[in-house]
């Protein structure tokens, strides 16, 4: 009895421990990108960092540290792979989930999970040597090195998250609206576009976020891919270079101590601010939806 | 019994961290362990140059790369025994070495030339100095104001921590790159991109771009290169252009010490610039020390020649 009592208080402890684990983790990132990143406005004016459009510390003249062309850049992507993952991925989901008979649907479900185990260096692979050369052609381009071939490669990365989540968020609609719908004479194609998809959409919303955070992060193929001209993009034909991967390039050899070093701590940290917001968003539909629903 | 065993495991692995770390502690000058840190571009032909050495040597030599900035700071560090350095270091780099008790010597041991490539259907053939500073500047956009066809100029180069990336920005540039410029992960990466795009014009090492047969590579052609308007273009392509110094995108690949070598690492760094060691330099396609180096070396007292009175 009181051996019972101690294994259940211990694994209790593990569980809170285990749970606390990841809170002490995230805080400590936080920090550590915070610290180091402050120390970068000793010498970086907070204005220029954020509304400055060039990003040169390895200077020949004068080093600035301006991150809006990178953030730009990073948004800019990030919404071309959404233009391109939200209507395929929920498409995708909604024909696993409805329409797809059983054996169709198992076997699409797994080659989504074999997109999703590919390296991104194998992605962005793909994007130097295919599509790239792809986009130059159609558009008649001297080169596919730019934010649309990023865009591309990284709806391919995010599809099988958004379609995943989005599955699951439509199978989880009572079958009593689908017959609600049908008694009312809607059809097939009716019920899914106006009934089911319309409630399912907290889940879906929250695919695309966890979607757009997967874009947002991703580093070795929008380096590989994008062209990494440190530039303001005005057309998503224009290569661009996105926070994750100037930080990537520059972490590597900065000397340890310098604004350089602290400033691409700051820009790790509006990275991380900007993914925790959109989780947070995710989060918050998540609650409204729910809440109306109920 | 299993007890026993795992005891002994212990103190076996506990023996391996003792050997390898007092392996990677430095043994100074004249130990049989030389650790070589840097340059990814001197990285292969060191180490090619430490294998043959290795040979008739008994003196382990370990060669990594990481960059030339990398092996700068571990030769700050004192981590290393020879930083390799494709560009030579900065004055606040010295002052830090200074500050820590290093006092860091330069021996040029291989020269490498830079080409410009474009693709091969680009009608341009030759550009000046000042024409490739102001391209790369961004200060000349279209191939039609250097005699090419209207079309806008795509630049490739490579990643700010490269040193080569420092190097022409210092001695061809002379300014900041324009932010259009394409950071590069590598010369083969510039050398695949420019072969695909028609518009395109790159900086590599001419090594990259000759084959087996010693021609230039297919899809690309390599720029001759004129000091300024009055003076001829020069093909970086003849070896003895390089050499002489006819051909101006020339730089010396460096090795740093702290202070004058001594020991195994002073016969080491006399192979190099023996004639057989500058052999291997050229067969790895780099080019051997010219003679203004080669004084600069001697004045420190390090004569390639008397590599065989050792």
């Amino acid at each position: 009895m009181n051996l019972k009592k101690i294994k259940e208080k211990a694994i209790y402890v593990f569980f809170f421990l285990t749970g606390i684990l990841a809170v002490i983790i995230l805080l400590g990132i936080f920090l550590m990108l915070l610290i180091n990143g402050l120390q970068a406005f000793k010498d970086v004016k907070l204005l220029d960092f954020f509304f400055g459009t060039v990003w040169n510390p390895s200077a020949y003249g004068e080093s600035s540290y301006g991150i809006l062309s990178m953030v730009v850049s990073t948004f800019m992507v990030t919404l071309g792979a959404m233009m391109i993952a939200v209507p395929l991925g929920i498409g995708t989901a909604a024909y696993i989930a409805e329409i797809a008979n059983q054996r169709v649907g198992d076997v699409l479900r797994s080659i989504i999970g074999i997109l999703a185990g590919i390296p991104s260096v194998v992605i962005g692979f793909i994007g130097i040597v295919l599509v790239g050369p792809f986009i130059a052609k159609v558009f008649n381009l001297s080169s596919g090195l730019n934010a649309l071939n990023g865009s591309i490669l990284l709806a391919v990365m995010s599809l099988p998250t958004i379609i995943s989540i989005s599955e699951g968020a439509i199978r989880k609609i009572p079958k009593d609206f689908k017959i609600a719908s049908y008694a009312l004479g809607a059809n097939r194609w009716t019920t899914l576009i106006r009934v089911t998809i319309p409630a399912a959409f907290s889940g879906i919303i929250v695919s695309i976020m966890l979607g757009i955070g997967r874009a947002i992060g991703e580093t070795m193929t929008v380096l590989m891919a994008t062209g990494n001209a440190p530039a303001m993009p005005h057309s998503f034909f224009d290569s661009v270079s996105t926070m994750t991967a100037t930080i990537a390039i520059e972490m590597g050899e900065v000397p340890y101590g310098t604004t350089h070093y602290y400033a691409l701590f700051a820009v790790g940290a509006v990275l991380f601010i900007v993914s925790l917001g959109v989780n947070l968003i995710a989060e918050l539909v998540t609650a409204k939806y729910q809440g109306r629903r109920t | 019994m299993n007890k026993l065993s795992s005891l002994i495991k212990i103190k076996v692995l506990i023996l391996l961290f003792v050997i390898i770390f007092t392996g990677c502690a430095r043994k100074g000058v004249n130990g049989t362990f030389i650790q070589i840190k840097g340059s990814d571009t001197e990285v292969n032909l060191v180490q090619r140059l430490a294998e043959e050495f290795m040979k008739e040597h008994q003196v382990y030599i370990a060669v990594t790369g990481g960059g030339s900035g990398t092996g700068i700071a571990s030769l700050i560090n004192k981590q290393t025994d020879i930083a390799n350095s494709s560009r030579a270091m900065k004055d606040e780099e010295i002052n830090l070495a200074k500050d820590n008790d290093v006092n860091p010597i330069a021996i040029v041991v291989a020269l490498d030339g830079l080409a410009l490539i474009v693709h091969e259907s680009l009608p341009v053939k030759s550009l000046t100095l000042d024409e490739i500073g102001k391209i790369y500047r961004g200060e000349i956009n279209n191939w039609e104001e250097v005699g090419g066809s209207d079309l806008e100029i795509s630049m490739y180069g490579r990643q700010s921590n490269s040193g080569t990336y420092i190097y022409f920005r210092d001695n061809v540039l002379k300014g900041d790159y324009s932010p259009k410029v394409r950071r590069m992960n590598g010369t083969s990466q510039i050398l695949e991109a420019v072969r695909r795009d028609k518009a395109g014009i790159g900086y590599v090492g001419i090594g990259y771009i000759i084959d087996d047969q010693g021609d230039v590579k297919s899809g690309i052609n390599s720029l001759k290169i004129a000091e300024d308007e009055n003076s001829p273009a020069i093909s970086p392509l003849e070896p003895e252009n390089v050499v002489s110094g006819l051909y101006s995108i020339v730089r010396p690949l460096y090795q740093y010490t702290d202070g004058l070598p001594e020991g195994n690492l002073l016969i080491f760094i006399l192979f190099e610039l023996s004639d057989r060691g500058q052999e291997i330099v050229v067969m790895e396609g780099y080019y051997p020390v010219s003679s203004a180096y080669m004084e600069m070396n001697e004045k420190l007292g390090i004569k390639g020649n008397e590599f065989e009175k050792n």
